[in-house]
Formats: C-alpha cells, sequence, structure tokens
C-alpha cells in the first residue's frame, strides 16, 4: 500500500496531489462534447441514451485522471462514490418518470365529470364515462377491510406483546412474517376457493375486502408490535401498581402511549391495498355501472379499472386508463406522505 | 382503601417494586378480583383467539386452495410439472406449469440481476456517503417507489416502457445476438425483458430498505479503525460496511425474489402471454405463473378454474420456501453478528 502510495506521489512525499474542483467539471464538460459527437455519428437518439453515455464516459475519464495525478486508490474511491451516485439516480429515475408520465397522461381526460360519471353504457370507444363506481367501490372494499383488519390485527400484536409466552408466541410471530410474503393474488385464490367456490357465494365488494384483509393483517400486526413493544414497562408497571386491571391497563394505558405509530401502520397498510389489483380480480371481477351494496354482485374498483382499461386497444380507454392511475397513485402517495408526518408528530410524544 | 397506601411507594421506586406488583396481586385486590378477573381473562382470550385465528387462517389457505386444486388436477391428462402448454378446458384436459414456472424465475432473477447492484448502491448512498440533510429524503423518496401500485407501473411499462425498449433491444440483439439470451427473430415488444424491468424496479426498494438496515447497524469503532488506519471511503466500506451487511444484502435478494415472482399485474399487462420456454428473451412472449392467473382467469371454466388454483398453490409454496430461507439466513447472521 505504501510502496504503491509513494510512487504515484508528485512533489512532497507526504502530501499527495489532489484533482482540483475545475478539473472536475472540465471533464464533465468534455464527457458531454463527447457524447455529442458520438452521438451525431451513430444516429443515436434520446436523452436517457444520452445521459448513460455521457455518466459512463465521465465515470472513467474522472477514474484514470485521477489514477494518474492522485494515485489508484484515491481513484478507486472516486469510482465508487461515481457509482453510488449513479445508482440513487437509476433508482430515483423509475419514479420520476412514472409518476410524470402519469400526470402529463392523467391530466388528459381528469376533470370533474370524470370523477362523478360511470362507464354504464359508455362503449370502448367513447371518450366520455368515469370512475365514480370505482372510487366507491374502492372506498367500500379497503373501508370494510380495515375495519376487519385493524382490530383484528391490534389484537394480534397485543397478545404477541402482552401475553404470549414461548412456544405458541413465536409460531403466530413466524407465521406473520410468512403472510407478509404472500403474494396478494394468492390472497385472492384462497377467497375465491374458500367464498365463492366451496361457498357458493357471488362475486363482491365483501369478498374482495376479505382478500384485502389477508394482505392487510400481517402489516398492520407488525407495525402494531413495534410500537406496542416500545412503550416503557413503568407505564404499564405504574398503571399495575394502582391496581389497575392488564386488560385496562393495556387499553387505556398502552395502546394511547402507541396511537402515533399504530395509526402510521394502519395508513401504510391502506395506502398498500388501496393499490392491490390482483386479488380483486378474482374476487370483486369489477362492473361499469355502479353498484353501492358490497355484500351482494360484481364491483368496481379503481385499481381494476386501471387494469381492465389499460387492456383495451382503444386510446379512449387507455386515456381513462391513466386518469385513473391518476386518481389512484395520488391517493395512495397521499396516504403515504401523511402516514409518515403522523409518525413524526407521534414520535415527540413518546 | 388499602390500595392507595400502596401508591407512593410503587411510584418512588418503580423499578424495584414492579416485579412484585405484577407478579403477586396487591393485598387490597380481592374485593374486585372476581370482575376484573373476569375482564382480563375474557380480554386475554380474545388476544390468544385473534392469533390462533391468524395460524388457522394461514392452514387454510393451504387447505382450500389443495382442496380446490385435487379436482382439476385429476383431469389433467398430462404431467402437471412437466407440460408446457394451458389448455385446461379442452376436451382432453392437459396443462402443466413448466413454461410458467421457467417465465417466472426467468423474470425474477433478471429482475434481481439488475435491481440488486443498483439497491446496495443506493442503500450505501442513504447509510454512508449521503450527507445526512440528503440521506433522509433520498431514503425516503426510494421507499415511495414502493407505494407506487403494481397497476401503474403495468401501465407504465405497457405503454412507455415496451416501446421505447425496442431500439436498445435491436441494438442489444445486433452487438450480442451471438449469445442465445439476446438471440430474436426480428420481433421485439412485450417481452421476458421488458416484464424483467419493471420488476426490477419494484424490487430496489425492498433490497435497498433491508440493506440500508443493516449497514446502518454497522458497529462504529469497525469504521472507525478503517479510518484510523488511513483507508479512504471505499475502503472503509469495503473491510468494515460489506462485510458486515452481506447478511441484510442476502435475505432482501431472497425477499426481493419473492416480491418479483408473485408479482402479477405488472407482469400480465407487460408481457404478450405464450407458453413456450425459449430463452429469447427480446422476442415478444413468455407468461408466469402469477400473470397467467390474471389472464386466463377471465374466460376459465371450471377445471380451468381449478388449475389456476393448482398454479397458485404451487407460487405459494415457493413463496414459502423463499420466505423460510430468507427468515434462517436473517435468524443465523444475527446470532454470529451479535457475538
Amino acid at each position: 500500500m505504501t510502496q504503491s502510495a509513494t510512487a504515484v506521489t508528485m512533489g512532497s512525499p507526504f502530501v499527495r496531489a489532489r484533482l482540483p474542483r475545475w478539473s472536475l467539471a472540465a471533464i464533465a464538460m468534455g464527457s458531454i462534447a463527447v457524447t455529442q459527437v458520438l452521438l451525431t455519428a451513430t444516429r443515436m437518439q434520446g436523452w436517457v441514451g444520452f445521459m448513460l453515455v455521457t455518466a459512463v464516459l465521465y465515470i472513467a475519464a474522472q477514474t484514470a485522471v485521477s489514477g494518474l495525478v492522485e494515485g489508484w486508490r484515491r481513484a478507486k474511491d472516486r469510482l465508487a462514490t461515481s457509482i453510488v451516485v449513479a445508482c440513487s439516480c437509476v433508482a430515483i429515475l423509475p419514479l420520476v418518470a412514472v409518476l410524470g408520465f402519469t400526470v402529463i397522461k392523467g391530466v388528459v381526460v381528469l376533470n370533474g365529470s370524470f370523477l362523478t360519471h360511470t362507464m354504464r353504457g359508455v362503449a370502448e370507444q367513447d371518450a366520455d364515462g368515469g370512475i365514480y363506481q370505482a372510487i366507491i367501490g374502492t372506498l367500500e372494499q379497503v373501508g370494510l377491510a380495515s375495519l376487519m383488519a385493524v382490530p383484528f390485527g391490534l389484537l394480534v400484536a397485543i397478545y404477541l406483546v402482552e401475553y404470549s409466552s414461548g412456544r405458541l408466541g413465536r409460531v403466530v410471530s413466524f407465521f406473520v412474517d410468512v403472510m407478509t410474503g404472500l403474494p396478494s393474488i394468492v390472497a385472492g385464490l384462497f377467497i375465491f376457493a374458500l367464498w365463492i367456490l366451496a361457498l357458493g357465494r357471488d362475486f363482491s365488494g365483501f369478498a374482495g375486502s376479505l382478500a384485502l384483509t389477508i394482505i392487510m393483517l400481517p402489516t398492520v400486526v407488525r407495525s402494531a408490535e413495534e410500537m406496542l413493544k416500545i412503550v416503557p414497562d413503568s407505564l404499564r408497571e405504574g398503571s399495575y401498581a394502582l391496581g389497575v386491571p392488564k386488560w385496562i391497563t393495556v387499553l387505556r394505558i398502552v395502546l394511547p402511549t402507541a396511537l402515533g405509530g399504530i395509526v402510521t401502520g394502519v395508513m401504510l397498510a391502506v395506502a398498500r391495498v388501496t393499490g392491490e389489483t390482483a386479488p380483486l380480480l378474482l374476487t370483486v371481477f369489477g362492473n361499469p355501472a355502479l353498484n353501492f351494496n358490497p355484500f351482494s354482485g360484481a364491483q368496481a374498483s379503481l385499481p381494476l379499472f386501471v387494469f381492465s382499461e389499460a387492456g383495451l386497444p382503444n386510446e379512449t380507454a387507455i386515456n381513462r386508463a391513466w386518469a385513473a392511475a391518476l386518481v389512484l397513485i395520488l391517493t395512495v402517495l397521499i396516504l403515504t406522505i401523511l402516514a409518515r408526518v403522523v409518525a413524526r408528530l407521534a414520535s415527540v410524544r413518546i | 382503601m388499602e390500595l392507595s397506601a400502596q401508591v407512593p411507594g410503587s411510584g418512588g421506586a418503580r423499578g424495584g417494586a414492579s416485579p412484585l406488583m405484577t407478579g403477586t396481586p396487591a393485598p387490597g385486590a380481592d374485593r374486585g378480583r372476581g370482575r376484573r378477573g373476569r375482564g382480563d381473562a375474557i380480554f386475554q382470550m380474545l388476544a390468544l383467539g385473534a392469533g390462533v385465528a391468524l395460524l388457522v387462517i394461514m392452514a387454510a389457505i393451504a387447505v382450500f386452495l389443495i382442496l380446490q386444486a385435487i379436482p382439476a388436477l385429476a383431469t389433467d391428462t398430462t404431467g402437471f410439472l412437466t407440460t408446457l402448454k394451458w389448455d385446461p378446458d379442452g376436451a382432453p384436459a392437459s396443462f402443466g406449469i413448466a413454461a410458467l414456472a421457467f417465465g417466472s424465475a426467468l423474470t425474477s432473477l433478471l429482475a434481481l440481476l439488475m435491481s440488486v447492484p443498483v439497491a446496495v448502491g443506493v442503500a450505501l448512498a442513504t447509510s454512508h456517503y449521503a450527507p445526512r440533510w440528503l440521506a433522509r429524503p433520498l431514503a425516503y423518496v426510494v421507499d415511495l417507489l414502493a407505494a407506487v401500485p403494481s397497476v401503474v407501473f403495468g401501465l407504465w411499462g405497457l405503454i412507455y416502457l415496451v416501446p421505447h425498449l425496442i431500439p436498445p433491444s435491436r441494438s442489444l440483439n445486433h452487438y450480442l445476438g451471438f449469445i442465445p439470451l439476446f438471440a430474436s427473430n426480428g420481433t421485439y415488444g412485450k417481452s421476458i425483458f421488458a416484464a424483467s424491468i419493471v420488476l426490477s424496479v419494484m424490487v430496489i426498494p425492498i433490497v435497498a430498505a433491508i440493506s440500508r438496515e443493516v449497514f446502518t447497524q454497522t458497529p462504529r469503532d469497525h469504521i472507525e479503525a478503517a479510518w484510523a488506519i488511513g483507508a479512504t471511503k471505499w475502503e472503509v466500506v469495503r473491510v468494515a460496511v460489506l462485510p458486515y451487511g452481506r447478511s441484510g444484502v442476502v435475505s432482501g435478494t431472497v425477499l426481493g425474489f419473492g416480491r418479483a415472482i408473485g408479482e402479477t399485474i405488472a407482469v400480465a399487462l407487460v408481457l404478450s402471454a405464450n407458453y413456450v420456454i425459449s430463452p429469447h428473451i427480446l422476442e415478444p412472449g413468455g407468461n408466469t405463473i402469477a400473470a397467467n392467473i390474471a389472464n386466463s382467469y377471465g374466460e376459465a371454466g371450471d377445471v380451468g378454474r381449478g388449475a389456476l388454483i393448482a398454479s397458485g398453490l404451487v407460487l405459494f409454496v415457493i413463496t414459502l420456501i423463499v420466505n423460510f430461507g430468507a427468515r434462517a439466513i436473517v435468524a443465523k447472521n444475527s446470532k454470529g453478528g451479535s457475538s
């Protein structure tokens, strides 16, 4: 290590030469220029290709120059930093692309009429129609799923933190993990096999919310469990010391203390299932007309609407798919961001 | 009451008095014991019941998938595991998951190949490279990627990505066509390649989040020790952070595989379904177990539905194995890592 370091040292044996900042800017400008020339020569098009070639050229040139001037250890260091920065850009790029594209395409048809009309009697190639029935369906399905999954999940979390001892607790905890990894289509197939094939019920919003409940459950359990765990034991003991029974202690002391975190977890779970399509396809089925009753008959839902319209060959249908996707993505992102805000506000209290 | 006399004592010495308080009933608790005891018992039964119900649901998933799959499997005239084609409602029913399982494995592996290096880079950026003011928003934005519904990714993949992938696919085929993977009959589009790119975008946040978690837990003294002997930033990462975080990256990758193989709607939209085993990832075609369920479900008859449930059962078993594996890796390494 020291040998190679001294070998490339210029001037003083202790102070290594460093690349001045302007040289990096110069390398960057050079890379852009060379890319420009290359692309015109090979007639490649598109800004993605341009950025890619520029980035590769810049990283290569910077590493080479740095290796010659500063020594190869520092060159490797610069290379690693550049790659890490490039990875970050590559990871953010799809989010920007998806969001940007959805907004640009979505605003074309999105207006008040689109939100308040249904698809009843609207043909594929018609430009009108809307997602009122899908919004109602999604609200009802996700609402019902939350009504089932939140108390259920909270009770499981309370069991795991406050009551479980030994083997059964570990088994339950393990299967919560397994449930987290359950593909949503399998949850849908299960409800389809149980509710529709075995019990002979019809497609309905409620069947969909049963499937969504299975998907929400592990998320609710895990987040509530984490939050209940960090409630200090001194609070519980203080309550016991006053003679308060355990169950009232849990309901009146432990749960309210952890409430902020639990609300965050529930909101993230709601955001996740709002965008679920696959299980609804098998249980709710989709419906162009408005069906207010989630307990009887096929219903519409936002993600299902996007999926079915996206599969049609007409431009008008695709436009509707984009507009519904925009509504869906906004709902989910707002829920996710609100959940973080709640988490931040609540974390001050604990 | 006797109870009130205990309050100052227990409040004053919380830690010391607590084992006594929780372990044995307070002397004055006898009077209300029946009612309280019942309340406690009922609540405990409720909580226990919820825990057990969760286990029952998991068992029921396996049981009902098996029950509904058996009749269809009985009518299958060809081997379920080895047949390529999917024709469960044909006169002699013939269907198998060979082509589907191949497609699932290929898309998921390609997705991991593309996403894991990027995700590890992002995890390093958010845990060690980026300054504080940037690290949090960056991690946050990558997490947002996980919140985007899969149907939106599918729509984006279908309308934007597939057409834009045709020129690069053509170049790949032109320069690397001698490799079977990039061979093509001259058509490009709704291919395995496009599907795995969409999947890789969906896998990045999972691998990145889990890797970041372990990278940030790298012991402070390992890092300081590396700095102290004059290591550069990259050398610190290489000798201290990466070895420590390896198990996190591995388990994140395994969980990402589980996510990719179970993804349905995005793949169903991006792939143009067929039932062949072909390594030519740039050509249109290919199918996965999950996408096939979404695509074939609409026109499936009785046997068809059973066949789809049978394929879902296979998916269920695969994800069970994957998750068991990931947890085992984490459990093994958390024991070794802490000592």
